[in-house]
């Protein structure tokens, strides 16, 4: 059951990923990221990662996909693209890309299904994940947590500053 | 070729599954005829209001008017623009509903009767009403029509802004029972000495219930369909069942955020322990009513707001959401987690 439905996910994710990138329309481009950003949440659903599937979508398709869209529409991209092709440089693109995709088959073998440190699956699901995850954040985890708030504050002050810097 | 139906087992899980199929048919049942008589409570309330009589005509008081207006839209001709992207133009008012219909499947309505009882109910909830903005982008957007566009274009801005407000008001209730559970929360409340969060989550609830207002688009927030400037906003190109489908999603999306203010800060289906002390036979009242009840105050209190208060301004409707609610229930958060640790 679980590998049917972890298929179906991922069968799902690789459709709507290469859509994103080969419709012509940037707001179906949009939509179908929408669909993806929910059958990643149903893959961190099947981990028991209840909380960052919520999370996944109030940020992602709440917030950000809705920026997107924002961006989109004020730009006026309603007329799909004519050009028939995009960029030139598309076969060193697909050299990489099949360089990663060998990479990756290559290092699967290496991949084990234990876990490393105090937090085994059967404590994790004793005290529900989203309490584990608070407390591997603020305990053991507090100083990059830390530091990725404030990188995630300097992007903002900078935005604003240049949003200023426009407006004068 | 049926013996799996007969194996203990698999009999207990096909039964399983009717039970969840029966209640989620008794909740879109129940809640739907609930939307179908909360227009005909708005007119009425709002006619009061204005000193007339609202709807007289269908029935005894006009109670059958709701019916009236169901069959009026279903015969309607379907109507789309030419121009409009219909995949999306179809799909936009779809999104709107199911994401306002799935939000129903985690509130608890009584005491054990919850569709799916699941750890994060609470930003289940956010999560949907997230996805519930996309019907109205999106419908704005693939009409082609500039009054629409410009209704999406507010709403999604609103949307966004709005959102950070609820979801960070709710924070503190989150804090206080210790929980994402909805089912969790109430019971964390009924054994709370004031039996409901709205007393000292006062702050939470006053930026939870203005939050709520502009996440469903009423007035005095509902810039992405004020009809004296966009017609009627968003869906002004949606004709017969698939403005239904809009209208029905508006309604479900204020019964969902009531709920949500009732199960959060008003105690759900309990009611306070002192009221109990004194009226002890209060407690054979069953758990749904109380609930009915509490959803009803907030439900009016929206026709209120809305029959009282004029619209505001769009740079008026930002400054709020951003410089006086979201400062607000930060602040909230920062005083409850400091009680609690000095509770604790």
């Amino acid at each position: 059951m679980l590998e049917f439905f972890f298929g179906y996910l991922s069968l799902v994710i690789i459709i709507f990923s290469l859509l994103v990138v080969l419709s012509k329309n940037a707001i179906h481009s949009v939509l179908y990221m929408l669909v993806m950003f929910f059958h990643v949440a149903g893959i961190y659903l099947l981990l028991q990662a209840e909380f960052l599937a919520a999370v996944q979508i109030i940020v992602y398709a709440g917030a950000i996909l809705v920026l997107f869209l924002f961006a989109i529409m004020l730009l006026n991209l309603r007329e799909e693209l004519s050009a028939e092709q995009l960029t030139d440089g598309w076969p060193a693109s697909l050299a990489v890309v099949a360089g990663l995709l060998l990479t990756l088959m290559l290092s699967l073998g290496g991949f084990t299904t234990t876990f490393n440190g105090s937090w085994s699956p059967e404590k994790i699901k004793e005290i529900t994940f989203t309490k584990a995850l608070g407390q591997a954040l603020y305990t053991g985890y507090i100083l990059p947590f830390e530091v990725a708030s404030i990188i995630l504050l300097v992007a903002i002050v900078g935005a604003i500053v240049l949003a200023k810097r426009r407006l004068n | 070729m049926f013996e799996f139906l007969i194996r203990p087992g698999s009999f207990d899980l096909f039964l399983n599954i009717g039970i969840i199929i029966l209640k989620i048919a008794v909740v879109i049942g129940v809640v739907m005829l609930h939307v179908a008589y909360a227009t005909y409570f708005e007119r009425k309330v709002i006619g009061h209001i204005q000193v007339r009589m609202g709807p007289m005509e269908v029935g005894p008081h006009g109670i059958l008017q709701p019916i009236a207006d169901m069959l009026k839209l279903f015969f309607k001709e379907d109507i789309i623009p030419e121009k409009a992207d219909k995949p999306v133009f179809y799909f936009a008012p779809i999104i709107s509903l199911m994401a306002a219909l799935s939000s129903l499947a985690v509130i608890p309505f009584f005491d054990g009767f919850v569709i799916a009882d699941i750890n994060i109910g609470l930003l289940f909830i956010l999560a949907l009403s997230s996805l519930g903005s996309y019907g109205l982008i999106l419908s704005g957007w693939s009409s082609d029509s500039k009054y629409s566009f410009l209704g999406g274009l507010r709403s999604s801005a609103q949307v966004i802004s709005y959102e950070i407000a609820m979801g960070m008001s709710l924070v503190g209730v989150m804090i206080m029972a210790g929980s994402l559970n909805l089912t969790e929360i109430v019971k964390a409340q009924a054994a709370y000495p004031t039996g409901m969060y709205a007393i000292p989550q006062f702050l939470g609830f006053f930026v939870f219930i203005i939050a709520a207002i502009a996440e469903t688009n009423r007035s005095p927030f509902d810039l992405p369909e004020c009809e004296s400037e966009l017609v009627a906003g968003y869906f002004v190109e949606y004709s017969g069942m698939r403005f239904a489908l809009f209208y029905a999603a508006e309604y479900i999306g204020m019964i969902i955020m009531g709920s949500l203010a009732v199960t959060c800060f008003l105690g759900g289906w309990t009611i306070p322990a002192f009221i109990t002390a004194v009226l002890p036979f209060l407690k054979y009242v069953p758990g749904i009513v109380w609930f009915a009840l509490k959803l009803y105050v907030i439900i009016f209190f929206y026709y209120w707001i809305r029959a009282t208060l004029p619209r505001y301004r769009y740079d008026q409707l930002m400054a709020i959401g951003w410089k006086v609610l979201i400062p607000l229930s930060l602040l909230n958060i920062v005083i409850t987690g400091i009680i609690k640790i000095m509770v604790d």
